[in-house]
């Protein structure tokens, strides 16, 4: 069986997809970059201490789980979202789910699931998707970043969703239990963009425009500290962190810088408008830091370590300047 | 980023299509397909070259004797042996006294058919060293290859 009337749409991003996924099923229309934008999805952390298959933590992101549990939260609407001990309750659970025609969302990690592309494969716990449908043995999955539908087998989906190490789906599942009210987008909009301005100009060395100062700081010691081939693992990580599957590209900035102009719209406010631009250069510079670190650990002899360190303060120099002026302006729009 | 300038550098995606945001013509922002990019590929290529360097080493003290063949498959699932203990619980000294050869060649074949369920491998696989490292890594070709 497959429910009937839900329509698959590739996204950027997992959760903003999957999330979007759900409203629409719910019956009202939202676009990805909406909810990114509602679930202030943005942010910036870099976290030394923190090791992620050895390197250090750097995200482009809020945390997972962030912008579906606020995107509902500022949208009113009631949600059903469960975690559990038991793998074989948990698939039996989905499958009861299914037959009652609910499209049930599913944490999973990338590592156990066979559709997605080998190399691509690492242990990575917070994967969203979507499942619409259970055909003999094998589900049919909605997932947000894959350009059709999908199959996976009973099996290979329970030990995705019960996936072990850090952030460990816990065979979390959700979905919505009531509509949400998207009639009156203006303050959802307004409160997303001032708690991810809060964010990203924290007074917190780590997060932010400060966390990329503090990044830019370690990144021009890299090389002396691990060595030439450790560092250039290092600058591989940072580069897939925010390009690899799942950002829109440049981190992000691009599907914020679409919700602005969304929200410009649909405020009436034309500054909106012009700090989307701003904001879509800021994001072409982060994919030139990208290009030029690829370069870099390539060793190729142009580009060096302090040299993209000079590129990230910079790009937090910009970032800082953008965020106080769209603080700002949510100042003025009450 | 302008539409026309998403990249089409087909790589870490196979043959699949991911989508990018970026602006038309006009200014306004839509979704724009890309086969991948470059960068990632490199990057992505990098840290399979990492795993890859790792398994050699590990597989290297398999063959010396200095470690038991479940290191191997550990290694090659992007394990250590806090995560692997995660996964097959147990206690993370149990698991690592089964990276000693001479503890792992004691175990019993039920402990054994569980860490072979897990890595999706036989038991008699999972007790000797495959000729082939079977990654993912260098299934797309490397553009500095041809230069």
């Amino acid at each position: 069986m497959k429910i009937a009337n839900f329509s698959h749409r590739q996204a950027a991003h997992c959760e903003s997809g999957a999330t979007a996924s759900l409203i629409n099923y719910a019956g009202t229309h939202l676009s990805e970059a909406m909810v990114f934008g509602i679930g202030a999805g943005l942010f910036f952390g870099y976290v030394p201490f923190i090791k992620v298959n050895g390197f250090p933590l750097v995200t482009y992101r809020c945390k997972p789980g962030a912008i579906f549990a606020r995107v509902t939260k500022n949208l009113n609407c009631d949600v059903h979202q469960k975690r559990y001990r038991n793998q074989a309750q948990a698939m039996d659970d989905l499958d009861l789910k299914l037959d009652q025609g609910i499209a049930v969302g599913l944490q999973t990690s990338v590592f156990w699931l066979p559709y997605i592309p080998a190399a691509m494969r690492f242990h990575f716990n917070a994967h969203n998707l979507v499942v619409i449908g259970k055909d003999g043995d094998e589900y049919i999955i909605s997932d947000p970043v894959a350009p059709d539908l999908v199959r996976c087998s009973a099996q290979d989906l329970s030990k995705a969703r019960f996936a072990r190490g850090a952030l460990a789906p816990k065979g979390r599942s959700y979905y919505l239990t009531s509509v949400p009210a998207v009639k009156n987008l203006e303050e959802p909009i307004v409160a997303a963009i001032r708690s991810a301005c809060r964010d990203m100009l924290a007074p917190i060395p780590i997060a932010g425009v400060r966390g990329m100062r503090l990044m830019a700081r370690s990144v021009s010691g890299w090389e002396t500290k691990y060595g030439k081939r450790r560092a250039g693992y290092c600058l591989a990580q940072l580069i897939r962190m925010q390009e690899e599957i799942g950002t829109g590209g440049a981190g992000f900035r691009f599907i914020y810088a679409a919700f602005l102009q969304e929200a410009a719209e649909y405020l009436a406010v034309s500054q909106l408008e012009e700090l989307a631009e701003e904001l879509t250069a800021i994001g072409d510079d982060w994919r030139d830091f990208a290009l030029q670190a690829t370069r870099c650990c390539k060793g190729h002899a142009e580009c060096s370590y302090a040299d993209l360190a000079t590129m990230i303060s910079s790009q937090a120099d910009k970032e800082e300047r953008f965020f106080r002026h769209l603080q700002q302006l949510t100042k003025k729009l009450g | 980023m302008h539409k026309k300038d998403v990249p089409q550098d087909s790589g870490v995606l196979e043959n699949n299509q991911m989508v990018n945001y970026a602006v038309d013509g006009d200014g306004n922002y839509c979704l724009a397909a890309t086969t991948g990019w470059e960068p990632v590929n490199a990057a992505n290529r990098m840290a399979w070259e990492e795993i890859r360097e790792q398994l050699f080493q590990v597989r290297q003290q398999v063959e010396s004797g200095k470690l038991s063949s479940l290191a191997y498959y550990m290694t090659r699932a992007q394990m250590d042996a806090p995560l692997l203990a995660s996964y097959a619980g147990l206690a993370r000294w149990r698991v690592r006294r089964h990276l000693r050869p001479a503890i792992f060649a004691k175990l019993g074949s039920e402990q054994l058919q569980r860490y072979a369920e897990l890595f999706g491998v036989f038991v008699e696989q999972l007790v000797r060293l495959p000729d082939n490292d079977e990654l993912p890594v260098a299934e797309y070709p490397n553009p500095e290859d041809n230069k």
